[in-house]
């Protein structure tokens, strides 16, 4: 931890990565994929794929559900951004799952995927995600895809070292990027005071074991360092989550630069049973916060979101023996734990070696206390005493690291732009495939898990140049799928994704397959704006407000003619779909509509707000295609001046006075 | 490029046979994962054909299934069913129970896919109404309630 002329060797290195990108371009690519590679990724028609794979969508705020081997999309989950396409976001009911305590805030910057565990395998319930920006975790349901819950994180800016989870789904983990004034603090302070002002924290959500719902169990107060990545103990290290940090110089500008002087940086280890003790004997103090806490009621349809304001906080000085620094060369990014939770892989971003922790040596260090020095008060452990080794010259820009079922690890490098195979036991690096081109995130099925599935490694790339047909500046982004059954690792399949792929897991498809939930049952629904039946369809108006309680079956809405509507109203349309059959959505629109459509499952109730803006005939409709006449479902609202008399009236299957009143059926069932 | 789309069809063409193999084993090499047998063995609320000895029908009618009956279908069927003569989006029910046997009623309700697939009269009401019967999940419980209400409308005692 002294500096020296890093900064010199790291703009060397950069130059050199520079020409390294270049050289590194294997000279036609495609001849790389070798023979039988199509038919290891064709899934013929009306066949299922292997696995499902849950991609974050970087800044897009989004999850892709994509298919392996065939890298087929199948579905977006939104997650911390509106969607115009359902009407996530936008609806009545799902506007609550994005408010925070800076308001609504519609878009976040989503990274990292945890699917839950039951004994460190996957058991196919949820999966949660990071927002980045306006720091929250989210919990989607993977029986729906659809997002249930959202928390947020005080004391926190930029969760990226999240959503990282333990290995029965205790808790999963929340480090800040940023250290800053604490938000109970005044934060008007000059940016200059840095050491003296600006903390870390890392947070603790507990999973309730049963319904997913999270809780902001605990704090802990940092030193000022900002959290990158972390994962939790597995087996014998099961109580501990490591947390990888730069920026142990406490830079405030400049950070490419000033946060790279030091030699080594830290694996910060967090021994959260002790963390559990310490709370329990009341070491923790309340402190004062806001956050938000939002949750989506599937049988009401509907979400809400509470404002909380308190979170217990243990500040290190009160608890020793529960955190530990390991200093890890040159700004650590990656910080994995193999399968047997022995190992604890750190990937220095600028670092010319892959390190390798031992926990049996890091409990020795502790017991022993063979430190060197502290940081912050905080033990630093010894690096040659917990050291296992180092994988030496595995290439330039290690990142993350994903575990076989055959005690391999896989390693991508974002500037020598490849996955490095190497054994853990002797470090002895096995085998190289290039990406096309400067690998991110890699995932192996089950990668993060006790027992990884194998099979396949997929690599995240951040660049895709030459590999697709371009289209403008913005190009597609991309992912590629290896197979890893063999010595070999060979290259199968490149695909595009959606949004930046950051972090993914890949879980088989037996695992969520039979779970998945067909429809709602409109018994079960507890809208307080349903309307079971097209005989609890009606108009009501309250002030300036006019609820509209429809409903939708194949092929018209009740009601379909509305009067009564005046300029200054706001018209809410509650359209229950009464149908009870699988994949039958129905969609609702309206002229003029600031906002978006809505998408109604069947059992149902969604809402959409309308601001008429001018007097007149406007239509509606289904958007989503639903029997042959579909196009018949569709119709009117009579929108007169403010201060009309025009009576409130609605109806479905009276025409006007031109047509007898016996003969209404045929409106709705003509041809 | 020409010969590799050639060369790419071929191998597609070569290696259909080899797929299933490929792709339906589940990655811990357990037995073949059958995913389409997986959809079948979910739970759903219709599938198995109602013949006529499983129903009866007795006089006086069941006072509480028609009531029961009556909730059904205002919740899951009056949108497109009148209880007149008339048409909506489906045929008016008056009379449905001397037009239509109770077996027929009832698989129309519950196993709408197999009535449509085979039984030529619901075809010629598909072709009239140019809208699937939807499946509305009711189990054959609730079904014969629907039948109670619908013999009570047409006059029935």
């Amino acid at each position: 931890m002294y500096p020296s002329s890093n900064v010199f060797r790291t703009l060397a290195i950069a130059a050199t990565a520079v020409a390294g990108l270049f050289s590194c371009k294997p000279k036609g690519a495609e001849s790389s994929v070798s023979g039988n590679a199509a038919a290891k990724v064709y899934v013929a028609p009306g066949k299922y794929d292997e696995f499902y794979n849950i991609v974050s969508g970087g800044f897009n705020g989004q999850i892709g559900i994509y298919g392996l081997p065939s890298g087929r999309l199948f579905r977006i989950v939104p997650v911390f951004t509106q969607s115009a396409e359902n009407g996530y976001g936008y609806s009545e009911e799902t506007k609550p799952m994005l408010n925070t305590s800076h308001g609504f805030v519609p878009w976040d910057d989503l990274h990292h995927i945890a699917l839950s565990r039951t004994n460190g395998n996957h058991d196919g319930r949820w999966a949660f995600a990071n927002g980045n920006n306006t720091p929250r975790i989210a919990r989607v349901d993977l029986s729906t895809f659809r997002t249930s819950e959202i928390i947020e994180i005080p004391n926190s800016a930029g969760n990226h070292s999240s959503p990282f989870i333990t290995e029965n789904s205790e808790y999963v983990v929340a480090g800040t990027r940023f250290s800053i004034p604490l938000d109970n603090q005044n934060g008007d302070v000059p940016i200059t005071s840095y050491k003296q002002n600006f903390k870390g924290t890392i947070s603790f959500i507990g999973i309730n074991p049963k319904s997913g719902e999270m809780n902001l169990t605990f704090q802990i107060r940092t030193p000022g360092v900002d959290f990158d990545l972390a994962r939790a103990g597995k087996g014998k290290s099961h109580d501990w989550v490591f947390f990888s940090c730069y920026n142990s110089e406490k830079a405030n500008t400049l950070l490419e630069v000033n946060a790279s002087a030091k030699d080594k940086d830290f694996i910060m280890a967090v021994n959260w049973k002790k963390a559990e003790e310490y709370l329990k004997s009341g070491k923790a103090k309340k402190e004062s916060v806001k956050y938000a806490h939002n949750m989506y009621d599937e049988s009401k349809h509907m979400a809400t979101s509470t404002m909380m304001n308190e979170v217990a906080v243990l500040d290190l000085a009160d608890c020793p023996d529960m955190v530990y620094f390991i200093p890890c060369p040159k700004s650590p990014h990656g910080c994995d734990t193999d399968p047997s939770g022995e190992y604890i892989v750190g990937s220095g971003k600028l670092a010319a070696v892959i390190t390798v922790f031992s926990f049996t040596k890091i409990q020795q260090a502790i017991a022993n206390k063979n430190y060197d020095g502290n940081y912050d008060g905080i033990p630093v452990l010894k690096y040659d005493a917990v050291l296992h080794g180092e994988v030496q010259k595995p290439g330039l820009g290690p990142l993350h690291t994903e575990f076989d079922d055959k005690g391999n690890a896989y390693t991508s490098f974002f500037v020598s732009s490849e996955i490095v195979k190497w054994r853990i036991s002797d470090l002895k690096v096995l085998d190289r495939v290039p990406t096309y081109y400067s690998i991110g995130h890699l995932c192996v099925p089950g990668g993060p898990t006790n027992k990884p599935w194998g099979k396949y490694v997929i690599a995240y790339n951040k660049i895709t140049k030459d590999r697709y047909l371009p289209t403008g500046p913005e190009l597609t982004q991309s992912a590629q799928l290896y197979s890893i059954d063999g010595d070999k690792m060979k290259l199968l399949l490149d695909f595009p994704t959606i949004g930046e792929p950051h972090y993914a897991e890949a879980i088989p498809a037996d695992l969520l397959f039979k779970k998945q939930r067909k429809i709602y049952k409109i018994e079960e629904n507890t809208n307080p704006y349903v309307a079971k039946g097209e005989g609890e369809t009606k108009v009501e108006r309250k002030g300036n407000e006019v609820h509209v309680y429809m409903t939708a079956i194949r092929s018209h809405f009740t009601p379909d003619n509305i009067e009564g509507v005046k300029l200054g109203d706001l018209v809410f349309f509650h359209v229950t779909n009464l149908e009870q059959d699988w994949d039958v959505p129905h969609g609702f629109a309206v002229k003029g509509s600031a906002n978006a459509e809505i998408l109604i499952m069947p059992g149902e109730t969604q809402t959409l707000k309308w601001i008429p803006d001018r007097v007149g005939i406007v239509p509606m409709y289904c958007t989503d295609f639903c029997s042959a006449l579909h196009q018949e479902m569709q119709g009117y609202v009579r929108v007169s001046p403010a201060g009309s008399n025009v009576a409130l009236t609605w109806n479905t299957g009276k025409n006007g006075p031109q047509t007898p009143v016996g003969d209404s059926s045929k409106k709705v069932a003509k041809k | 490029m020409n010969r590799q789309i050639t060369w790419v069809l071929s191998l597609l063409a070569s290696v259909v046979f080899v797929l299933t193999a490929c792709i339906s084993k589940t990655p811990s090499h357990k037995e073949p994962l059958d995913t389409q047998e997986l959809t079948k063995n979910q739970k759903e609320e219709h599938g198995t054909e109602v013949k006529a000895e499983d129903i009866h029908l007795t006089n006086p009618l069941n006072a509480q299934w028609v009531a029961e009956g009556k909730g059904i279908y205002d919740v899951k069927c009056s949108a497109c069913h009148k209880l007149t003569s008339e048409k909506l989006v489906g045929p008016g029910w008056k009379g449905v129970t001397q037009r239509r046997k109770p077996e027929w009623i009832i698989n129309m309700i519950t196993n709408v896919d197999m009535m449509l697939e085979k039984d030529p009269q619901a075809q010629r009401l598909l072709e009239e109404c140019l809208v699937r019967m939807p499946n509305q999940n009711l189990n054959s419980d609730e079904a014969r309630k629907v039948l109670e209400f619908q013999r009570s409308n047409d006059g029935e005692k």
